[in-house]
C-alpha cells in the first residue's frame, strides 16, 4: 500500500502474512515504541509475542505477525531499525526456512453425552488435559497455527469453549542465521 | 565508586562537557533542583523564554544556525506537554535537540500528581529516543549517549525525563569519554556494501543526458563542507540543480547551475526538468509530498539516484534505482574521488541541448508578479529585504504560509545554515523563537523572521525574551490581515469562502512592539519600504516593521495538490477546472 494521498497506484504485489521477529534490548518501554510505530504509521499487527530470551545480556525477542506487501513489510523492517535498541530484524517468511508455533489453551464445556466425541478430537489433536483445582475441562493445544485452527473448529461444533491463544512465535531454521 | 554530586549536579556537569554553551528553558516545580544548580554556576548561560514552545523552536534555531545541538529544559506536565510541537518539529527537519524534562518524584508516578503527565509515552513517536531515569548513577551515562544520538546518523530530538528525586539523590559521575554506546543503538554506515553502488552512480551520471540533482536539508545536516562537496560535484558535471526548501543555500542562489527551489511553489524550470530529466540524482532529500506532486507522474522516465543517510527513506514514496545510504559528506567524498580516477565526464553536447530546454522553460520568468504604486506587493517587500541585507551576515527564519514561500522564491541564500523554516511539520509560530535561538548563537549577525499577522501572534510572548536578552532580532512582517495560505487555498479550491481566515482584531504592531520596549516600525505604501527595512537594520533593538501588503495576492507558481509537476498553475494562468478544484479538496 502506498502512503500516500497523492495517489493510490495499482497494487501490483500481493499482500500476504508476514512473520517478524525483532531482538531488542529488554529495557522499559521498548514494546511501546514497537507497537507504537506500526500503529502510528498505519501497519497491523495480526498477533504478537515477546519475552525475553536472554537473562544476563538483558534481550528480548518480539514475534510479530503482520499483513502487507513486500514493499510494505519492507518498510516495517526498515522502521523498526530506526528504533534506538533494536538489534535486528528478521523476516521469517522472506527467507523461507523457519519453523513457527504457538500454544492455546481451551476450557470445553463438557458433561456425558459430548465427552467421547470431545476426547476424541483432543486425542487426535494431541490436545493434553491440564488439571486444575476446580475440575474444569482445559485442554492445551501447541503447533503450527492452522493446526489449531482445525482443532476449535472441530471441537466448537461439539460443544461451547473459551479459548486463548499465544500467537505464534518462529524460528529460522537457518543455522548460519547470523545475530548479534 | 564515588557518590560525590547530587542528580541536578551531575546534570550541569554532564551538559558542561558535552560543551553546552546555552540552553533555552523555562523553571518549575520538578525541575527547581536544576535550576538551583544552574544558578550556581557560570560556565552555561540560560535563556528564559516565556513559554515552553518557545524555548524548543529557539534551540531549533540555535542548532540550525551553529550545526551544534540545541538543548532545552523545562518542567513536568504543561513544561513537557508545551514542547511537543517542537520536538515533532525538530523531528520531521531532523534537527539535533537534547530536552530534560522534570517529572514528579518516582513514588509519585502513576498516581495522577500535580504536573504530572507520562513525558516519555506522550514523546515516544515524536523522538528519535527518549529515557525516564531512575537512577541518578544513570544520569550521566544516559545524558552522554543522548547527545550522540541526537547528532548521529539522521539528527534529531531526544529527551531525557528526570523525577525530581533523582535530581536530589547523590549518585556517581561518569565521563563522557567512559561511556560505551552499543553499535546496535547509533547508525552504522554501510561503506563497504556502497562501494558497487558509487560505481553506478558515477556511471549513470556520466552516461546521462539530462541529469539533475535535487538536493535537501540532508546536506545542511552533513556540514558545510558537504555543501561546498556538493557544489563541487554539481560543477563537475555541469548538471542543473534544484533545492528543496530545506536545502535551500546548499548551491548558492546566483550559482550558475542552481534552479532554485522544486516543489509545490517550487520554479517552473525546476519542476519542469524534474519532470523531464533521465538521471535524478537524489542527495539527501526525501522525496516529501510537497515535492513530488502527484506520486505516478513524478519524473516517470528517469533513473533515480538516491543518497540518504536514513534507510527508512529509501523506496518509501519513490522508488529508486540507485540507494546509497550514507552520510552526504563521505559519499560525495567517495563519488568525487570515483568520478575523478576514472577520468569520466558528462557529455557536453547533450548537457548544452538540455540547459537549451531549461533556459527556454526559464523565459516563461514563473515568478512573475505585477508590481504597482499603490500598495505593497509581499513579494516586492522581500526582494527588497533581500537587496538592502544582502551584502551583510544574515539569517532568515519564517512561520509558515505565502510569506514563507515568497521568502524561499525572493530571499536569495548564497551559504547552508542561513535559512531557517519549519518544513515538514509546517509549524506556525516557529520562526520568531528560531530567530531568538540564532541571535543567540550568532549575536553579531542580522536575523530577520519575515512573519505573517497570523503566524506571528502564536508566539508573539516571546518579544519579551528578545527583549530582555537585548536581541536585536527583526520581525518583517507582510501583513494582510489574512491566514493567506489558508484564503489562498480557499479561493482556489473551496470557492472562494474565505471561512475563519481573516484575522480580525489584530494588535497595532508598532504599539505591541513599544509596550515591550521594542521598537515599532510601519510601511503602507511603496516609497515606504526602503526607509523602513533600512531603519530596521540599523536599529540595534528588537524591531517589529509591520509591513502592509495587498490583501489577496497568491503565491505562484503553484503544483496544486494531486497535480504533476508538469501541471503548474501560474500567475497569469490562474484558471482551474472544477474537476481538480473537487480533487484537490481532499488533499492537504
Amino acid at each position: 500500500m502506498n502512503k500516500s494521498v497523492y495517489d493510490t497506484p495499482d497494487q501490483t504485489s500481493v499482500s500476504r502474512r508476514h512473520i517478524l521477529t525483532v531482538l531488542v534490548d529488554n529495557e522499559p518501554g521498548v514494546l511501546a515504541r514497537v507497537i507504537g510505530m506500526f500503529s502510528g504509521r498505519g501497519y497491523n499487527i495480526e498477533s504478537l509475542n515477546v519475552a525475553e530470551v536472554s537473562n544476563d545480556e538483558h534481550l528480548s525477542r518480539i514475534t510479530i505477525v503482520t499483513e502487507g506487501t513486500s514493499e510494505v513489510v519492507t518498510q516495517i523492517e526498515k522502521q523498526l531499525l530506526r528504533i534506538v535498541p533494536v538489534h535486528s530484524v528478521s523476516n521469517l517468511d522472506e527467507e523461507g526456512s523457519a519453523v513457527e508455533a504457538e500454544v492455546a489453551l481451551v476450557n470445553i464445556d463438557l458433561n456425558d453425552t459430548n465427552k467421547k466425541k470431545i476426547y476424541e478430537v483432543c486425542d487426535f489433536y494431541r490436545a493434553r488435559k491440564i488439571e486444575n483445582e476446580n475440575n474444569s475441562v482445559i485442554f492445551e493445544i501447541a503447533g503450527a497455527s492452522e493446526r489449531i485452527n482445525r482443532f476449535i473448529k472441530e471441537v466448537n461444533q461439539i460443544t461451547k469453549i473459551e479459548i486463548v491463544r499465544s500467537g505464534p512465535v518462529a524460528i529460522s531454521t537457518n543455522k548460519n542465521n547470523e545475530e548479534e | 565508586m564515588k557518590q560525590d554530586k547530587t542528580g541536578a549536579e551531575i546534570v550541569l556537569q554532564s551538559l558542561v562537557d558535552q560543551g553546552v554553551e546555552v540552553i533555552f528553558g523555562y523553571p518549575g516545580g520538578a525541575v527547581l533542583p536544576i535550576y538551583d544548580t544552574l544558578f550556581k554556576q557560570n560556565s552555561i548561560k540560560h535563556v528564559l523564554v516565556r513559554q515552553e514552545g518557545g524555548a524548543i523552536h529557539a534551540a531549533e534555531g540555535y542548532a540550525r544556525s551553529t550545526g551544534k545541538i540545541g538543548v532545552v529544559l523545562v518542567t513536568s506536565g504543561p513544561g513537557a506537554t508545551n514542547v511537543v510541537t517542537g520536538l515533532t518539529d525538530a523531528m520531521m527537519d531532523s534537527i539535533p535537540i537534547v530536552c530534560i524534562t522534570g517529572q514528579v518524584p518516582q513514588h509519585l508516578i502513576g498516581s495522577d500528581a500535580f504536573q504530572e503527565c507520562d513525558t516519555t509515552g506522550i514523546t515516544r513517536p515524536c523522538t528519535k529516543h527518549n529515557y525516564l531515569v531512575k537512577d541518578p548513577n544513570k544520569l550521566s551515562p544516559v545524558i552522554h549517549e543522548a547527545f550522540t544520538i541526537a547528532e548521529n546518523g539522521r539528527p534529531g530530538p531526544v529527551l531525557i525525563d528526570i523525577p525530581k528525586d533523582v535530581q536530589f539523590a547523590n549518585g556517581h559521575y561518569t565521563k563522557k569519554e567512559q561511556i560505551i554506546i552499543p553499535s546496535h543503538r547509533l547508525f552504522e554506515p554501510k561503506i563497504f556494501k556502497n562501494d558497487e553502488k558509487i560505481n553506478q552512480v558515477v556511471d549513470l551520471i556520466s552516461k546521462a543526458k539530462k541529469p539533475i540533482f535535487y538536493i535537501g536539508g540532508g546536506c545542511i545536516n552533513s556540514g558545510p563542507k558537504a555543501s561546498e562537496l556538493v557544489s563541487q560535484f554539481v560543477e563537475m558535471t555541469g548538471a542543473p540543480a534544484t533545492m528543496t526548501l530545506m536545502g535551500l543555500g546548499v548551491l548558492g542562489s546566483s550559482h550558475t547551475n542552481s534552479l532554485g527551489m522544486l516543489g509545490m511553489h517550487g520554479m517552473y524550470e525546476a519542476n519542469m526538468a524534474m519532470n523531464e530529466c533521465d538521471v535524478m540524482i537524489n542527495i539527501g532529500a526525501r522525496f516529501d509530498d510537497r515535492v513530488t506532486g502527484r506520486l505516478d507522474a513524478f519524473s516517470p522516465n528517469s533513473k533515480k539516484i538516491h543518497i540518504d543517510i536514513d534507510e527508512s527513506n529509501i523506496n518509501k514514496t519513490i522508488k529508486v534505482d540507485v540507494p546509497v545510504v550514507g552520510d552526504v559528506k563521505s559519499v560525495l567524498t567517495k563519488i568525487i574521488k570515483t568520478w575523478r580516477d576514472k577520468k569520466l565526464k558528462t557529455k557536453q553536447s547533450d548537457i548544452k541541448l538540455w540547459w537549451d530546454k531549461i533556459n527556454n522553460w526559464k523565459k516563461i520568468d514563473c515568478l512573475h508578479f505585477t508590481n504597482n504604486q499603490k500598495e505593497i506587493k509581499p513579494q516586492y517587500a522581500v526582494q527588497r529585504l533581500y537587496e538592502l541585507t544582502k551584502n551583510k551576515k544574515t539569517f532568515i527564519t519564517t512561520e509558515v504560509g505565502q510569506h514563507q514561500m515568497w521568502a524561499a522564491q525572493f530571499y536569495k541564500f548564497e551559504k547552508p545554515n542561513r535559512w531557517l523554516t519549519s518544513g515538514g511539520l509546517g509549524t506556525m509560530g516557529y520562526g520568531f523563537p528560531a530567530a531568538i535561538g540564532a541571535q543567540v548563537a550568532n549575536p553579531d549577525a542580522l536575523v530577520i523572521d519575515i512573519a505573517g499577522d497570523a503566524s506571528i501572534l502564536m508566539n508573539i510572548q516571546e518579544m519579551s525574551t528578545a527583549v530582555q536578552y537585548r536581541l536585536p532580532v527583526k520581525i518583517f512582517i507582510l501583513n494582510n490581515e489574512y491566514m493567506g495560505m489558508v484564503r489562498q487555498w480557499q479561493e482556489l479550491l473551496h470557492g472562494g469562502r474565505y471561512s475563519e481566515s481573516y484575522t480580525d482584531s489584530l494588535p497595532d504592531f508598532v504599539k505591541l512592539a513599544e509596550s515591550y520596549k521594542a521598537v515599532g516600525l510601519r510601511a503602507k505604501k511603496p516609497e515606504d519600504l526602503d526607509k523602513v527595512i533600512n531603519e530596521m537594520i540599523n536599529t540595534d533593538k528588537t524591531v517589529i516593521a509591520d509591513i502592509w501588503v495587498s490583501k489577496e495576492e497568491n503565491c505562484f507558481p503553484m503544483i496544486q495538490s494531486g497535480s504533476a509537476h508538469n501541471e503548474m498553475v501560474l500567475s497569469k494562468d490562474q484558471k482551474q477546472d472544477e474537476v481538480s478544484a473537487e480533487k484537490g479538496k481532499i488533499l492537504v
